[in-house]
């Protein structure tokens, strides 16, 4: 016990960041294809790379493969790896292959680390082959080498929103202000107040101008003047488009859209969308937002490559998380947010049975999947102790207003902030569980088992990758997965066979 | 490059994997990126594992790239060594390491110097073998190592038990249904007064290796893993190797006659000296154990099992599995094997040799979608076959036994269920019994219209709700997956009634969940 109390001691008052050994289990980047040919449905993901991916992908995914998947591997044999095989042509050959099977509206290729190591040019090779074949192929490197788990996600999306259709009125739009209008100013929250004084340096300037310069964009211009004088009307108050990216069950999707629209704010498009050929416009001028902490490449391409503006807002997981939200992306366009406290308050009332639970109990994230950060942040908030956040990457940048939420719920909970463990060694993270004997480890399925049959609860991670976690709506399910084990562990309770090893832990 | 959806074996370090976590106190180490530690998951999971998989990896990430693993394979070997004291460490290439070519045997060597445990480099090259071969070899690797070294340490224990013995060569983690062969193998061989000597390598320690000469025999129940190591040991110390597995009725008893064949070359006088079970000969033990121990040649005649006279069925999986089953159907039961095939290539001749006159044709393949044409082709009345054919059968809709590896965590039963030796062959009737009579009774129930000729109308027990869906909100509904869409539909229906609401939308939808949260 007394260890217990000194590691816990330990914890600072501010954030601070360790670095281990990178030695820890999570699973490969390419299993995105599992929820990302789900989601988009006219797509087709070829995985360029070895036996050893496909056995992963048939394992991890299970059912699916049964189930007619749009994905498929494209096996590297030794004559490839050797260049005895052209490339190109291999790729080709299966491509056509591919499109006379499935005829999908774009194919996604998924470079692996062998396509890294034998500097296979896949980004060089795709566009030839896309004007020879006819159909659009998107090339995301996501492998083993550079990502986690879920990053992979992050690299077809960030591969994707080149894509993305140019939002056309937007440059027109843009085309009229001179360049000096826009001020260079960092603040997300100060670009909002530039844009809406662009908006009105612009219509005052059309006002100058001829009528007939007016006709394109008039009737944006008409909402605008109806606000200004008090007369809006709320629902199509207008407002630069908003798009966000990361990607959630359709249900999710329409959930946080619905959100958003009872603040008056429409989501003019989703990155990605249901289908390929609807993706969202972007281009200057188009203010993004993410849903999930792990898309900063992403959040990056869509700044720099699209010059989009990005909302940095904590992710809406959890109510206190969506809340912050809602709030962040209102406060950007200068709306004011209504209702939410209400709402936030109903929805942890309904959680009230759940929270009992947990209340004062401690976990441990070991880390595999990136949202460790923001289910941490919420736990605490509904009264958990987090001794531990393990995290495979830390975008400090990308995260910065989640990261800033955690203090302020830490220090609104009264508990110290815990350690944040980048690239974490997992066996040095067993040894800390034994000592620390968390309530709860969430953990990968690699350690599941064995930290069971040690006496330790725990929460297979990657269910919340697959779980609807995002919004109000679904604040529940994050709990019903959490308090699973603890709730499994009352109705074993009195029959004292916690440990089932034999050897002391 | 091949198109490939599916695949029957794994890659070669899976074999290498399963080779050094079936040994006690024998650590892995991969060298491999971040993510291809699946296998700690698959052992975890499929084997319900208590203990902590001895898998680890030393990360191929962009520094190793760059500038090689230097010195990061030696660290990690190095600490390992201190961590867990393991008796050997094994250096595990992966499909990524064979391209890097780096010279690992290097690192292994001049880890070897600084670490107490023993350090090997696997042996295998990702793109010319499988996982069978390659567990194949890297038993044979470190069976081969510690015989070597016992020999240069001259403690090697080659003097013969005093009793007939039998080392059994090739039971495994992730095996299918090996834990369970080997509880009956030892039974069986406890009948007919045979010690264990060693079993390899489940359960077994390296360290013990040095005794396998002890034993009068080697056993190799299948084919896929072990026979290699059993061949190193018959050309090494002339030991008899017992390569036919006893499934089926007719295979125990030859392999039981090829034991004490053995051991009879051996010490000419080991069947009258080692009495089996109740004092009696070979031959009455095994007439006994097939006529009233073993149910299976009673099923067999009973009038159940004639109905299957003539029925077509379709075989495929590993090697020893579907050669076995093969020869189960259309010698003991009587049943017409349309297609018998393995996925096996490198065993392709011994598979078609051991088949012939058991099956109209034989199928050598990998790729699932040939089995699935042939399948379709032949619309046999009941399959045999891996996971793979499972779920090829459901799209047709023909029943199928699980016969053979690769697997789903469900053929991990909890209950004694081997598939060899005499309880074996009372578990393969009952596998092939339930598998027809299911497929019957859908063809009967298909006859005759379905469980009940009466239409059921409503699946809800009120009649009129009032209520009225509007399309985005039963569209929403429809996204839900079919086996919660009834309750969620209840609840939804429930909350608006409730709040006297009577046309439900999205909204209400969410407001609903929000509110009761289900």
């Amino acid at each position: 016990m007394t260890t217990n109390v000194s590691l816990i001691e330990k914890k600072q008052e501010s954030l601070t960041f360790e670095c281990e050994t990178g030695n820890y289990h999570t699973f490969c980047p390419i299993s995105c294809v599992a929820w990302l040919y789900q989601k988009i449905e006219d797509s087709f993901f070829l995985v360029v790379g070895t036996k050893t991916c496909g056995y992963f992908l048939q394992n991890a995914l299970g059912v699916m493969i049964f189930a007619e998947p749009r994905y498929a591997m494209a096996e590297l044999e030794e004559g490839d790896i050797s260049a005895q095989l052209n490339d190109s042509k291999e790729l080709k050959r299966l491509c056509l292959q591919i499109k006379q099977d499935r005829n999908p509206s774009v194919i996604v290729w998924i470079g692996t680390c062998t396509t890294e190591i034998i500097k296979m040019d896949l980004e060089g090779m795709a566009p030839r082959l896309e004007a020879e074949i006819g159909i659009p192929i998107v090339v995301a490197r996501a492998n083993g080498l550079d990502y986690a788990f879920t990053q992979g996600e992050d690299t077809v999306l960030a591969a994707m929103s080149h894509r993305c259709p140019e939002i056309n009125t937007q440059i027109e739009f843009d085309k009229k202000i001179p360049k000096k209008v826009t001020p260079n100013i960092e603040s997300v929250t100060e670009k909002a107040l530039a844009f809406a004084s662009e908006k009105i340096g612009l219509k005052s300037l059309n006002l100058k101008k001829k009528n007939s310069h007016l006709k394109g964009s008039s009737g944006t211009e008409q909402e605008y003047l109806l606000r200004q004088e008090g007369l809006g009307v709320e629902k199509t108050k207008s407002h630069p488009p908003l798009v966000l990216f990361g990607s959630l069950p359709a249900t999710v999707a329409t959930q946080l859209n619905m959100e958003l629209k009872r603040q008056g704010i429409t989501v003019s498009g989703w990155l990605p969308s249901q289908r390929y050929t609807e993706l969202p416009s972007v281009g200057e001028g188009v203010y993004v937002c993410g849903v999930n902490p792990f898309l900063s490449r992403t959040a990056t391409t869509l700044m720099r490559r699209r010059k989009c503006k990005l909302i940095g807002a904590p992710f809406p997981i959890g109510p206190d998380g969506t809340r912050a939200w809602i709030e962040k992306i209102c406060s950007v366009f200068e709306y004011e947010a209504k209702g939410l406290e209400k709402r936030e308050a109903s929805i942890w009332n309904g959680l009230e049975d759940y929270l009992e639970l947990i209340r004062g109990k401690s976990v441990f994230f070991m880390g595999d999947n990136l949202l460790e950060v923001s289910l941490a942040r919420f736990l605490i908030r509904c009264g958990m102790i987090v001794y531990e956040i393990g995290i495979p990457y830390m975008d400090k940048r990308f995260q910065a207003a989640e990261l800033a939420l955690l203090q302020k719920t830490c220090h609104d909970m009264n508990v110290p902030i815990p350690r944040i463990v980048e690239k974490p060694d997992n066996y040095n993270q067993i040894q800390r569980i034994r000592e620390l004997q968390p309530d709860l480890a969430i953990t990968g399925m690699a350690h599941a088992n064995p930290l069971e049959a040690r006496g330790i609860s725990t929460k297979w991670s990657v269910e919340f990758t697959f779980a609807q976690i995002h919004g109000f709506t679904n604040a529940r399910d994050i709990l019903e997965l959490v308090t699973r084990p603890l709730r499994r562990n009352q109705s074993l309770e009195g029959l004292g066979w916690t440990k089932l090893v034999k050897s002391a832990f | 490059m091949k198109l490939a959806y599916w695949m029957y074996a794994g890659p070669a370090h899976i074999g290498t994997l399963r080779v050094a976590s079936s040994f006690k106190n024998v650590h892995a180490i991969m060298h491999a990126p971040l993510g291809d530690d699946y296998f700690n998951v698959m052992r975890s999971m499929l084997e319900r594992e208590r203990d902590f998989t001895p898998v680890t990896a030393s990360i191929v990430d962009r520094h190793v790239l760059a500038r090689g693993s230097q010195e990061k394979v030696v660290e990690n070997i190095t600490r390992k060594d201190k961590e867990e004291r393991p008796d050997l460490i094994l250096l595990t290439p992966t499909c990524t390491s064979s391209i890097l070519q780096e010279d690992l045997q290097n690192f292994v060597n001049r880890a070897a110097l600084e670490s107490k445990s023993d350090v090997i480099l696997a042996d295998v090259n990702h793109y010319r073998v499988n996982e069978l071969q390659a567990a194949d070899r890297t038993l044979e690797q470190v069976v081969r190592y510690y015989i070597e070294k016992a020999k240069k340490q001259n403690n090697l224990e080659i003097i013969k038990t005093e009793k007939p013995s039998a080392n059994i060569i090739g039971i495994f983690t992730l095996g299918f249904h090996n834990q369970h062969d080997c509880r009956e193998i030892k039974r069986l061989f406890n009948d007919l007064g045979i010690d264990i000597n060693e079993v390899i390598p489940e359960g077994g320690s390296v360290v013990n290796l040095k005794k396998l000469p002890k034993a009068w025999f080697n056993f190799i129940p299948y084919r896929e893993v072990g026979l290699m190591a059993g061949k190193y040991l018959e050309k090494e110390f002339q030991m008899p190797c017992i390569t036919t597995t006893p499934m089926g009725l007719v295979e125990t008893a030859a392999s039981i006659q090829e034991i004490f064949q053995a051991l009879k070359t051996i010490d000419p006088l080991a069947e009258e000296k080692f009495h089996v079970k109740n004092k009696k000969s070979i031959e009455e033990y095994i007439d006994q154990q097939a006529r009233f121990i073993s149910q299976a040649a009673w099923f067999s005649r009973s009038i159940d099992c004639q109905n299957f006279t003539g029925k077509k069925a379709v075989v495929f999986g590993d090697a020893t599995h579907a050669a076995s089953m093969t020869k189960i159907l259309s010698r003991e039961m009587g049943l017409r094997v349309s297609c018998a095939g393995t996925y096996c290539k490198h065993d392709a001749d011994w598979f078609r040799e051991q088949v012939q006159g058991f099956c109209d044709e034989v199928l050598i393949t990998d790729d699932h979608t040939l089995v699935g044409d042939m399948i379709a082709r032949v619309e046999p009345a009941a399959i045999f076959g891996t996971q793979m054919e499972r779920h090829i059968g459901k799209r047709l809709d023909i029943p199928c036994g699980v016969i053979s590896a690769p697997v789903h965590i469900q053929n991990f039963p909890l209950g004694f269920r081997p598939f060899l030796g005499y309880e074996g062959t009372n578990q393969i009737a009952d596998l092939v019994y339930n598998s027809f009579t299911l497929g019957m009774e859908d063809h009967l129930l298909e006859i005759f219209g379905g469980h009940d000729t009466k239409e059921v109308i409503t699946k809800s027990l009120s009649t009129d709700s009032g209520l009225t869906w509007t399309p985005d909100g039963l569209a929403e509904l429809n996204r839900i997956p079919g086996f919660v869409r009834g309750k969620v539909k209840r609840n939804t229906e429930k909350f608006a009634r409730e709040n006297s609401m009577n046309q439900i939308n999205v909204e209400v939808m969410f407001a609903a969940k929000e509110s009761v949260g289900a």
